[in-house]
């Protein structure tokens, strides 16, 4: 192929500094400066690439991000899936090739390194144009510190100033509420997303030409007038022989001028003013010929190799548009303006509208409607957009979710306002009738692994972890994640199965003794005068009578008086309690407590404190727990008659300060052993080591989940789901009405939450002793055998009972109080498995083993 | 993401807040005393103007203290904020 490069000129290269690439397997050389698409260009390269759909041979069209065709995967020394050629700067050893418009997966390729920054500056100028510098030097003046970015690797006359930074190869992928802006750089294999924050943002996005829809407006050689004047003057590269220039407008007239000053032939210019239109665009691979209507209507035939067009220019409104600014349409330029708008958002500059007068021609009469492109990626024409119209739509956006015209890599940046005025001129209406369709972020394709940053594997989500954490990963617990806890699920010996570890755990603690991590917990002190009348208001039981060195379970319930938390509650003095809450929900109800303590009773003198990790508690539990804890060693009587059920003693347990505590979430003799943080590990460790005769295992969150179903007891967001009151429950007696308001109180009463054919928590035995109901499961009164069914209730939770040697379940199903004892059925697609309806608890019911 | 002004840290990222929806809806001073209508009517019915909004706000990851704002809901631009058992801003 022949040199396209001119002799001398091109401000961005530098001749001296010859660069080596690949493209679609052949070698070329261009220079230090070149983009891949001027480099192709000057090697000769302008077709090569495919449409999408159609296949036809396309050509590089624009020399910017809206490029729509020359599409390419960098492969060397960076990868991207899929970018524009001219926004790609050419370096030594790159390596790319050719995409239809479809990115593929990556494989392997140069590792990346990602990385988020932060910046706060006075003024962000988006934009290194003429336009965006004075923008930013002015803002300098003021004492501003600025920030210029640029999605260009090459600044012309870049602003300067000891406050002013300039940042080429950044693309503002957004523009968010109150100066926020993310920014995304790329320099060679390094991505940065930088978080901006501005007081004042300054769009200098600049223009982008409008194309023109006219038969073979597609082929390789149709270009757009300000891509050819760039690739002569920034890269000295002519990027036709003979050229035709066909425009609404005096600057895209002023190409030919420019271009036929390099030498290039301009073989007739085309001015839309005049009534002058191309019919068609003729060649096989490219542009061969080109046929003109003249003035006086007559049709000539014009030999080119190069077809220049401007339909005028549209201000680059994307991120204007994105934070929610308005456009209205200005007659002059024929196009769309920014209207309205933040008070910290600005735009100058072409982008703001300063551009020069055109006519609207957005397609031209004559040719096939179907050869008419509108959007080169989507390889829609005028005559899709018809078909749409004729179907009934009107709106521009539903034709373009009917068509996709503006969907793709490119999102629309030649084909977006082009359409939007084939629409309006299709219907009858004036230009501008209606604008294109919405823009949003991120306005420019960004690579997933620039997003991700270096925020993946352990630095994802936080990790919390007990201080007993240690212990549990040398003796191979399984974990679950409870919330960023990580707590251990069950503990394997060698060769154990789940079912085989969980079985042996849960009848460690029926038979003998099995120890538990309950560090993860949550744990508030609350503090204060005001705290016994506070905790009234809060729990649905009365816990202002409760004496010091008791503790009473609790249930906390929303406005609507759904279940929302439950726990226990410790009275350490008059003024002080420590309320313990579910796992997850620790952080709710603190922030319950503080809302309601801040916003509704101020006047109350009460303080909230988060205790959670000041605390590590192991919970001992089993009929060999009084040994257990005795043999640990501790000055606390341990003694049925001195350590009655729900109190708690202050003491010590293996030689450390601890507070020990009688409640049990088994149904066995229980104690749990509070003790600072710092010390959880070793009295673990010697929990552990005093319980070895005892027979003792560690037990983990599935073994505890057995258990307590075992003995009906509820796990709020389990078994609840925030639509079960108490009484859903059959947990009517913990509710006091008496006592005086509590959140959700009134609640109780309301017609539907009082309703008697609401769903009730009950057990579930399977007729089959062994057979299981996976939790979810449907439950119906009869079994129809034909779908649908009514729907009584679904399981809540389902087990194998280690104690009860059989599976069981629970459930809510409605009325299910008064269904006790009735068959019910789970229709599953295996097989439909009968269950009989019983209480909830179904292991100890008198409640005979938790003193031992 | 907005700016949002906490009157006792400055302006903070949105992500530091929850939100707590609209503000100056006082607890009944006798819940008994209202019909399940009545009752409903505070429980769930809410303004949801175009315009200025007096509304909760809680900076649940900062100083931890509620406060009311009053913002613009088709613009989003804080007019000003206020203290619990403030009066909004004119």
């Amino acid at each position: 192929m022949t040199s396209r490069r001119l002799p001398a000129g091109g401000t961005w290269i530098d001749r001296s500094q010859p660069i080596g690439f690949r493209f679609d397997g052949a070698e070329y050389e261009g220079f230090e400066g070149d983009t891949l698409a001027s480099a192709l260009l000057a090697n000769g390269v302008v077709g090569g690439f495919r449409s999408p759909i159609l296949g036809r041979p396309r050509g590089i069209f624009s020399a910017g991000i809206e490029e729509p065709n020359a599409l390419v995967a960098v492969l060397e020394p960076w990868v991207d899936l899929i970018v524009p050629a001219p926004v790609v700067p050419l370096v030594d050893g790159l390596v790319a090739a050719s995409r239809a418009g479809v990115a593929g997966l990556a494989d392997g390729g140069a590792p990346t390194h990602a990385r988020h920054r932060y910046r706060h500056v006075e003024t962000l100028v988006v934009g290194g144009g003429s336009a965006g510098r004075t923008a930013a030097t002015r803002a300098a003046g003021n004492g501003d510190r600025v920030l210029l970015v640029d999605e260009r690797h090459v600044l012309d006359d870049p602003p300067t100033g000891p406050d002013v930074r300039t940042m080429p190869n950044a693309t503002a992928l957004g523009v968010y509420d109150d100066g926020y802006v993310v920014v995304h750089e790329r320099v060679r294999t390094t991505e940065t997303i930088w978080h901006i924050r501005a007081a004042n943002v300054v769009l200098a996005t600049g223009a982008l030409e409008r194309p023109i829809a006219f038969a073979g407006n597609d082929l390789p050689g149709v270009m757009l007038a300000g891509a050819a004047v760039a690739y002569v003057e920034r890269f000295g590269v002519a990027p036709g022989d003979r050229i035709v220039v066909f425009a609404t407008n005096e600057w895209g007239l002023a190409a030919a001028e420019i271009l036929h000053a390099t030498g290039v032939d301009v073989a007739r210019t085309v001015d839309a003013r005049n009534g002058e239109a191309v019919t068609e665009a003729r060649g096989e691979a490219g542009v061969e010929e080109v046929a003109v209507r003249n003035g006086d209507g007559t049709i000539e035939v014009v030999d080119a190799d190069l077809l220049v067009i401007s339909g005028g220019w549209n201000p680059n409104l994307t991120l204007w548009r994105s934070i929610g600014g308005g456009l209205r349409y200005r007659d002059a330029p024929a196009c769309f303006v920014p209207d309205g708008g933040p008070s910290w958002l600005s735009v100058t500059g072409s982008a703001a509208g300063d551009l020069p007068a055109s006519v609207s021609v957005p397609f031209v009469e004559e040719g096939d409607d179907a050869l008419k492109f509108v959007d080169l990626q989507r390889d829609q024409t005028v005559a899709d957009i018809a078909v749409t119209l004729e179907n009934g739509l009107r709106s521009v956006e539903h034709v373009k979710r009917a068509t996709y015209i503006g969907t793709a890599v490119d999102q629309g940046r030649t084909s977006g306002v082009l359409a939007a005025e084939i629409v309006n001129a299709l219907l009858g209406e004036g230009p501008g009738a209606q604008g294109p369709s919405n823009a949003r972020p991120p306005s420019t394709p960004v690579p997933f692994v620039a997003l991700a940053g270096p925020y993946g594997g352990d630095l994802l989500d936080p990790i919390r972890t007990t201080p007993i954490h240690p212990w549990h990963v040398e003796r191979a617990a399984v974990f679950e994640d409870v919330g960023q806890w990580k707590r251990p699920w069950y503990f394997p010996l060698e060769g154990e199965s789940m079912e085989q570890a969980v079985e042996r755990e849960c009848l460690a603690v029926r038979n003998a003794a099995g120890a538990m991590d309950a560090s993860t917990l949550g744990k508030i002190e609350v503090v204060g005068t005001d705290a016994p009348a506070f905790l009234d208001r809060m729990y649905t039981n009365r816990m202002s009578n409760l004496k010091v060195g008791g503790i009473r379970y609790g249930l906390m319930l929303g406005l609507d008086g759904m279940v929302l938390d439950d726990g226990v509650a410790m009275r350490l003095a008059e003024d002080r309690y420590l309320v313990t809450t579910t796992t997850g929900g620790a952080a709710t109800v603190l922030d319950r407590f503080e809302e309601w303590l801040q916003t509704e009773w101020p006047e109350l003198r009460v303080w909230c404190t988060s205790v959670t990790e000041q605390w590590a508690v192991i919970a001992v539990n089993g009929p060999r727990a009084r040994d257990v804890v005795s043999a640990t060693g501790t000055d606390v009587d341990l003694s049925r008659e001195a350590f009655p059920f729900m109190t708690f003693h202050d003491g010590s347990v293996a030689g450390v300060p601890a507070r020990l505590a009688r409640v049990s979430f088994s149904g066995e003799l229980a104690y749990e052993l509070h003790v600072a943080g710092g010390h959880g590990l070793e009295v673990w460790e010697a929990v552990m080591a005093a319980g070895e005769p005892y027979g003792i295992e560690p037990y983990g969150t599935e073994a505890m989940h057995v258990l307590r179903a075992e003995k009906g007891y509820v796990i709020v967001g389990q078994d609840t789901d925030g639509s079960v009151t108490p009484t859903d429950l059959g947990m009517d007696w913990i509710v006091n009405p008496s006592k005086g308001d509590f959140v959700g109180r009134r609640s109780l009463r309301r017609g539907d939450t009082a309703r008697p054919d609401r769903k009730h928590l009950v057990g579930l035995l399977p007729v089959t002793t062994d057979a299981q109901l996976p939790e979810g499961a449907q439950i119906v009164l009869e079994d129809t055998g034909r779908i649908p069914m009514p729907l009584a209730g679904h399981v809540t939770s389902s087990y194998r009972s280690p104690a009860l040697e059989r599976s069981f379940a629970l459930a809510m199903v409605a009325g299910g109080h008064e269904l006790h004892g009735r068959t019910v059925y789970a229709p599953l697609p295996e097989g439909t498995i009968a269950c009989t309806v019983t209480s909830p608890t179904l292991y100890d019911p008198e409640g005979a083993r938790r003193d031992g | 993401m907005l700016l949002v002004p906490c009157p006792w840290c400055g302006s903070r990222d949105e992500i530091e807040f929850r939100y707590g929806g609209q503000a100056g809806i006082a607890y009944p001073a006798d819940p008994d005393a209202l019909s399940d209508e009545g009752w409903a009517d505070f429980l769930f019915m809410r303004d949801n103007p175009k315009g200025a909004f007096a509304e909760r706000w809680y900076h649940s990851a900062g100083c931890r203290r509620w406060f009311n704002a009053l913002r613009d809901t088709a613009t989003y631009e804080f007019r000003g904020v206020f203290r619990v058992g403030e009066e909004p801003p004119a």
